[in-house]
């Protein structure tokens, strides 16, 4: 990197997030509840995106750490009473944790390997929401009580059942997560999981623990899939083993593969594209995922580096 | 009825979902082995064979024996056409790049499947057995058709490994498979053997799927299934490994058959996808498998 580019950097992405702040006054209601989903969903992506675009680590279960998040904090908040500022730390916390203990293990492979471990780890845990019908009620998921959802703060309350509160909290968690990334991204770990990404054997050589890195990687990744998760629960009251299944895990991959894998924004335009893709189409046929299909063997073919890369590669080598 | 009848329908039950396995995990395997792609839309591929078969026997209207052998004979040349066109179309301009492989299979499976939905619809249909005589036993009686199943995945299951141990394609794939830039330097035709070796292994799995249908209803979900217990299959035999995939299919069917009818089938499908995992992490080889060169 020769040039300074702090500036226009933090022009496009906070310009960006205003953007998206100021949004939230012209969108028409169910325009406004999807924005608020995708921003969720973007954050998600975002995670995702820091392993498999920054680290080089393709995960096809993560699924996984979203719906720990989810059924973390909504467990939490229906059954315990916990309030929702701290069942979303304990979602944060279960996505992390679930992370280490998939990682621990799945780290020791790579390539193809690791894509067929996370895949069934995911499926056990997808599985393991069935199985424990009773607390989690299976497919047909929890309903979070109102209650439940609403945060005492001596001075006011917090409705995550009003969507003014959902839009501006949602933004708030994508901030958070693409703020994060950018940070990361200029701090020396960052360097070191691109490095990683770039060339494993080089990175061990020049005497890192590429293990401990990667792990380090998962967990960042699999707290911003919790946080994105528990957000879900908490703001639409529904805890569901749709959110594990490997739908899911498959879904953001996509949005990351056609937004861009390994920049930054690029989670954020393909989740937007997809969702609306995906929302249309679903009026007119009851086989809308045959996009989901013709899209990830398009973009594989014939776009692999995404709009946002493709712009990188084209017009605006700065970004990150 | 006490332990030792139904230990006796477990075991039979078992017993045909292993030959049924096996003839699927076998396609799965050489895919694998030859070609170095995981392919996630290989239960797709059993989900085409069985829904052709449910074609033929429309077609064929009142003769369930003519339907069946018709579907056996159409249904690999169908369900295979479609792979070799995948495969060209797809998988070849990637290269048969190990990672960007998966992507672009389960692409396919939604594609293929969500195909299937658009034509042939959401509702499971039956398909009736080409025969119809039933084993009488003291304790249930047994249908007589899944013998034929038995049978008939046996022999295929011979066919196969006499082509791929005796006969020059067997030897192409196998030299393919070891070094293929080598065997291309020597005349393999290796992208042909390629496209060869992914429609056989669909071929496989669409032979499976019409002799499966009697007994299970075309759905355009069935597929789902058969890839997990296939792909389990496929690592605890040890990736690329024949032998250690039949000698797999028979553990895994008759352990399954047996674990379903005693336990949960959903426990026992959570300890079989961590056991893939640990496998793979711990023991990559496979538990069957020696270490390959």
């Amino acid at each position: 990197m020769t040039r300074d580019n702090t500036k226009p950097l933090l022009l496009l992405h906070v310009g960006l997030l205003l953007g998206l702040f100021l949004l939230q006054f012209v969108l028409p209601a169910y325009h406004h509840t999807n924005m608020t989903r995708i921003m969720l969903l973007a954050a998600y992506a975002t995670g995702y995106n820091i392993l498999v675009g920054y680290t080089g680590l393709l995960s096809l279960g993560h699924a996984m750490f979203f719906a720990a998040g989810l059924y973390g904090a909504g467990m939490a908040a229906q059954y315990i009473g916990l309030n929702p500022a701290a069942a979303l730390l304990l979602g944060i916390m279960c996505g992390a944790g679930l992370a280490l203990a998939a990682g621990l293990v799945a780290l020791r492979t790579a390539g193809v390997s690791f894509m067929i471990v996370t895949l069934m780890f995911a499926q056990a845990s997808y599985l393991l929401i069935l199985y424990f019908n009773d607390y989690t009620r299976g497919d047909e998921g929890i309903l979070l009580s109102e209650s439940s959802r609403r945060l005492d703060l001596g001075w006011a309350t917090l409705d995550f059942v009003q969507p003014t509160v959902r839009y501006n909290l949602a933004l708030l968690v994508f901030a958070a997560c693409l703020l994060g990334l950018l940070a990361l991204l200029r701090s020396p770990l960052g360097r070191v999981l691109v490095a990683i990404r770039e060339n494993p054997e080089r990175a061990k050589l020049l005497g890192y623990d590429i293990f401990r890195y990667k792990l380090m990687a998962l967990c960042i990744s699999g707290a911003m899939a919790g946080s994105a998760g528990a957000c879900f629960a908490l703001m639409f009251g529904y805890v569901g083993a749709t959110y594990a299944s490997i739908q899911y895990s498959i879904l953001v991959l996509l949005w990351v593969l056609l937004g861009g894998v390994g920049t930054a924004i690029g989670p954020l335009v393909g989740t937007v594209l997809m969702f609306y893709l995906v929302e249309t189409a679903s009026d007119y046929t009851s086989s809308y995922n045959l996009f989901v299909g013709l899209f990830l063997v398009l973009l594989v073919l014939f776009f692999p580096r995404g709009i946002v890369g493709w712009l990188r590669d084209r017009a605006v080598p700065w970004l990150p | 009825m006490s332990l030792g009848p139904h230990l006796l329908l477990a075991l039979l039950e078992g017993t045909v979902q292993a030959f049924v396995l096996a003839l699927t995990a076998l396609g799965l395997s050489l895919v694998f082995g030859v070609m170095r792609v995981v392919n996630v839309a290989h239960g797709t591929f059993f989900m085409l064979g069985a829904v052709v078969a449910w074609f033929c026997a429309n077609l064929v209207g009142d003769h369930p024996t003519l339907g069946f052998l018709l579907a056996l004979a159409l249904s690999p040349i169908v369900v295979g056409s479609i792979a070799a066109l995948c495969d060209v179309l797809v998988l070849r301009p990637l290269k048969h790049d190990p990672e960007a492989t998966i992507v672009a299979t389960i692409g396919l499976l939604y594609i293929l499947e969500q195909g299937t939905l658009m034509t042939f619809g959401p509702d499971a249909r039956p398909v009736e057995p080409p025969i119809q005589f039933r084993l009488l036993f003291p304790w249930f009686g047994y249908a007589g058709y899944k013998l034929v199943v038995v049978g008939a995945s046996a022999l295929l299951l011979l066919l196969v490994w006499v082509a791929l141990k005796k006969m020059r394609i067997g030897l192409v794939m196998r030299a393919t498979q070891f070094d293929s830039e080598t065997a291309q330097n020597f005349g393999v035709p290796v992208e042909r053997v390629y496209t060869g070796v992914f429609a056989l292994g669909a071929m496989l799995a669409a032979i499976a799927g019409v002799l499966v249908v009697p007994v299970q209803q075309a759905h355009y979900l069935m597929g789902q299934d058969p890839l997990l217990l296939s792909f389990i299959v496929v690592i605890i035999g040890g990736l690329g490994s024949l032998r250690g995939t039949l000698a797999a299919a028979f553990v895994i069917g008759l352990s399954d058959g047996v674990i379903s009818v005693f336990f949960s089938p959903t426990l026992a499908k959570i300890l079989a996808t961590l056991a893939v995992a640990l496998v793979l992490v711990f023991r990559p080889q496979g538990l069957f498998g020696a270490r390959q060169a």
